[in-house]
């Protein structure tokens, strides 16, 4: 097989939008690879990158748990596969979440980046909002953020970079293989963010 | 890849305000559509109590539906339904993380009014509330929360989304574990999308627009669809889901996600049936998953199927003369 193999996690979300936007930047970019939907942890073995995209939590981190995706993901991204987690998949990544009005959570969860984060911070639908924000720190200056029942991060452990915030609220972190937002890129036609990503992933083969 | 935009010119619903130093935007298309995405792949459980909405919430449920009554109670009880208790919704949005939605009645614009100051996530403008307004639904451009419509052919779901639904989903025929209307729906879509595909493909301007007149929808709406090939808004199905099967042939047939509305909590199993169902609409393209998910329900424990022709109550009817 030539050219990177980057998987979205399938279990439920906006799937088909993280597969065009990553296909439409390794296109722009003018790299080799192919981008699939994927659910078994056979796929996941071989894969050199994966975005788990938006949707809800709880629901993806039961479903992954059945068949024992969750484990294969947590092995790969602590060997340094890249993954880029969108809201539910910052949710995912996090050592520990709290719900903004139930409380602390006892979800399941990949445990593999040392944050905490806070779901839906912003509050419920009423409240989704979209604002410009930067990502300086990976040169990004300008970009839309489409925030959706978001979740920010309220507490970051040591190495642990923040990369975007809005209003004094953690929106985006980054340590080394891990890349968190909480706003949804796939649903903006600017492609910035995902062509970040996919240039940070290697060959594995 | 279905459109996010799709904003009138002033639409009322879209509210610009400051947070600190930034200019925000709030109630627009992709905020409201992008949480129907948010949402797809996955099931949409009616609850009526806390108790059933942390069953459901526990299961895989995406999201939960508010009732005063399951439908097939709606169907018992005959009167006139409205739209659920506000301090039970407002308890259930205490008590759950994921989004929590409404029903208020077709037209009934005030009922959605206090269903968005109430602050649910979406509100279902539904045939199994009575109607308020047979002949007008709501224009929910007015409103910052998103809506979802039920429809049961392509001109029912363009209309509603001309008038602002971000979500659409199959009526199906509610409150009577019979599945049968909701693939007749479905497949009635799928049908009229590939019809409109092929002219679109074929170029014939003139036939496009008989078919938008004969639709009754703008045209720009049947372009927009003819060029994608399916509705352009995140569609689930609904109506009469009651087993893992069901909703696993649904999903086949290439709905984004279900509702069930009576199937698990008027069922003698209801949180295996729960998570049962969530499994089978996760792995429906894996027969031996589903299997295992139907494994997990008794048929004995089924809610009891009604036979369409013999319903006094059609609910899928109402609202369809607009």
């Amino acid at each position: 097989m030539s050219g990177i193999n980057i998987g979205v996690l399938a279990v439920q979300g906006d799937v088909v939008e993280n597969l065009m936007s990553t296909r439409l930047a390794i296109n722009e970019l003018g790299m080799q690879g192919i981008v699939n939907e994927i659910k078994s942890p056979d796929q996941i073995s071989e894969l050199d990158g994966l975005i788990i995209p938006g949707g809800e939590s709880t629901m993806i981190g039961h479903l992954s748990l059945v068949n024992g995706t969750l484990k294969k993901i947590k092995e790969k991204v602590e060997a340094g596969m890249p993954v880029l987690g969108i809201c539910a998949g910052m949710i995912m990544l996090a050592k520990k979440t709290k719900d903004r009005v139930v409380g602390e959570m006892d979800q399941p969860l990949l445990d593999v980046l040392d944050i905490k984060v806070e779901r839906n911070a912003f509050g419920r639908q009423g409240n989704s909002f979209e604002a410009e924000i930067s990502l300086d720190n990976i040169g990004i200056s300008k970009f839309r953020g489409v925030f959706i029942r978001a979740p920010a991060v309220i507490d970051v452990g040591k190495d642990v970079q923040v990369i975007s915030k809005f209003n004094e609220k953690t929106v985006a972190v980054k340590k080394g293989n891990i890349i968190c937002t909480a706003f949804h890129p796939e649903l903006t036609e600017d492609l910035s963010l995902h062509k970040y990503f996919v240039s940070n992933i290697n060959r594995k083969n | 890849m279905i459109p996010l935009s799709g904003d009138i010119p002033n639409s009322k619903g879209v509210i610009t305000e400051k947070i600190g130093s930034y200019s925000v935007r709030r109630g627009t298309s992709t905020l409201k559509r992008g949480l129907a995405h948010m949402l797809k792949n996955g099931v949409v459980m009616d609850v009526t109590t806390v108790e059933q909405a942390r069953i459901a919430e526990e299961a895989g449920a995406v999201s939960v539906m508010v009732l005063d009554k399951l439908p097939s109670d709606v169907r018992k009880a005959g009167g006139v339904a409205r739209t659920a208790s506000i301090r039970v919704i407002q308890d259930i949005m205490d008590a759950v993380t994921i989004p929590v939605m409404a029903k208020c009645r077709i037209g009934h614009e005030y009922e959605a009014k206090v269903l968005q100051e109430a602050d649910v996530d979406m509100i279902d403008e539904s045939e199994v509330l009575t109607p308020a307004d047979e002949f007008h639904h709501i224009w929910k451009w007015d409103f910052t929360t998103p809506f979802v419509n039920g429809a049961r052919n392509l001109g029912e779901a363009l209309r509603r989304i001309e008038e602002g639904a971000a979500m659409i989903r199959t009526k199906g025929e509610p409150g009577t574990g019979n599945v049968a209307e909701a693939v007749i729906h479905i497949k009635k879509v799928n049908e009229q999308l590939r019809k409109i595909k092929s002219i679109y493909d074929s170029g014939d301007k003139q036939e496009l627009i008989q078919m938008a007149r004969e639709l009754k929808v703008s045209y720009s709406m049947v372009e927009e669809t003819a060029s994608i090939g399916r509705l352009p808004v995140v569609n689930f199905a609904a109506g009469g889901i009651s087993t893992p099967a069901d909703s696993a042939y649904l999903m086949s047939l290439g709905c984004d996600g279900v509702f069930v509305g009576s199937g698990v909590f008027k069922a003698e199993d209801a949180k295996e049936r729960a998570r049962a169902i969530v499994l089978a609409t996760t792995f429906w393209d894996e027969p031996d998953k589903v299997k295992e998910a139907q494994k997990m329900i008794d048929e004995r424990h089924s809610i009891l199927g009604l036979d369409v022709k013999n319903l006094e109550l059609k609910m899928q009817e109402r609202g369809s003369m607009s």
